[in-house]
């Protein structure tokens, strides 16, 4: 569940397909984010599960947002 | 080209701010005129003259607080925001070896720290549009300084470097951001000055007159317009700086 939405997130802020999407994506690298987008993914997430990101920076594959949100919502 | 358009000015009740929030109305504008102390209805009903919307909205943009929620309730009501003119200023002149602590950070906080807020929350709502126009009123002082505005220069020569930031940050978006730098402009600001203060800064304009507030108004829409020209520093100060 967490980790469709998250993934409904980074594929319309990037304009990829889903399926494009795993949990081993590196958002940057694989899906050519830069980090205006990496920040708008991040605030979009925010809002979406209320949780606060203090270190953007940890965050690098769709795996490391999941587990974020998990352990945090 | 701007019919339609969203604009919020800031400090626009009256002045060089009523003056833009008027001529963005002419252009077809939906306006959200954000004021401080107080609002004639006057006004607001001289923009609805003009067949568009007028939101008013009361509040300071030194809070951070209140320009968050001005944004968002922008956002929702109206759907986008596509001009941001960051007009809010003030002055407390004092020569520097008498300048308090709270004339430095009062002029500091409304005039840089207002428009950083202002900027900081819109950017968010623009990203997503990847469409949007800001425009920071400078002054000629935040370039040559001035005896007596210490804070003041500071306030615009920091509006400028943000201007120049926040062009570079937000362009690969098609974001634009802007700074006008007025001369001496006939408002309320500047009737303050003593008459031979007026006339020893009217004496240096090359064009031998004051600026009207319209002579702003224009520039402003000249710059929502045209979508090429970003992180500059325009100045309308008929040649007293060039
Ligand atoms: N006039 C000039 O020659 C000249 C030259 C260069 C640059 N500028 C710049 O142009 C801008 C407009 O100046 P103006 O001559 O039109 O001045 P003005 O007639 O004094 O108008 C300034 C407006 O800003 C509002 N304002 C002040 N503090 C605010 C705050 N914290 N939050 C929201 N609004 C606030 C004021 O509302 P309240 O009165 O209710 O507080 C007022 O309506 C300023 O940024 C000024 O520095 C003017």
């Amino acid at each position: 569940m967490v980790f469709e939405k998250i993934r409904e997130i980074i594929a319309s802020q990037l304009g990829k397909d889903e399926d494009e999407i795993t949990l081993e994506t590196n958002v940057k690298d694989d899906l050519d984010a830069d980090s205006l987008d990496v920040f708008q993914i991040i605030n979009d997430i925010e809002d979406e599960f209320e949780v606060s990101i203090e270190d953007p920076e940890s965050i690098v594959t769709v795996k490391d947002i999941v587990d974020f949100v998990e352990n945090n919502k | 080209m701007l019919k339609g358009k969203n604009v919020i000015v800031t400090g626009a009740a009256k002045g060089i701010g009523k003056a833009i929030a008027l001529a963005f109305a002419k252009e077809g504008c939906n306006i959200v005129l954000n004021y401080h102390s107080h609002l004639d209805e006057e006004t607001v009903k001289e923009i609805e003259a003009c067949g568009v919307v007028c939101k008013p909205v009361q509040g300071d943009v030194s809070d951070f607080a209140f320009a968050a929620d001005m944004i968002k309730e922008v956002k929702k009501e109206l759907g986008s925001i596509d001009v941001l003119v960051n007009n809010a200023g003030i002055t407390k002149d004092m020569l520097l070896m008498r300048m308090t602590e709270e004339q430095f950070d009062d002029v500091i906080n409304t005039n840089l720290k207002g428009t950083f807020n202002m900027i900081r929350h819109v950017s968010n709502v623009m990203l997503k549009q990847r469409s949007g126009a800001i425009i920071n009123m400078a002054s000629v002082v935040g370039i040559n300084g001035n005896i007596g505005q210490a804070n003041y220069a500071a306030s615009k020569a920091g509006i400028i470097g943000l201007t120049k930031s926040t062009a570079k940050e937000l362009a690969s978006r098609g974001i634009t951001c802007n700074a006008i730098a007025p001369g001496f402009v006939e408002t309320d600001m500047t009737a303050v000055l003593k008459e031979d203060v007026q006339n020893a800064i009217l004496s240096a304009i090359p064009l031998k007159r004051a600026g009207k507030v319209e002579d702003i108004a224009r520039s402003a829409v000249f710059l929502a317009e045209n979508d090429y020209i970003t992180g500059q520093v325009l100045n309308v100060d008929g040649g007293m700086v060039m």
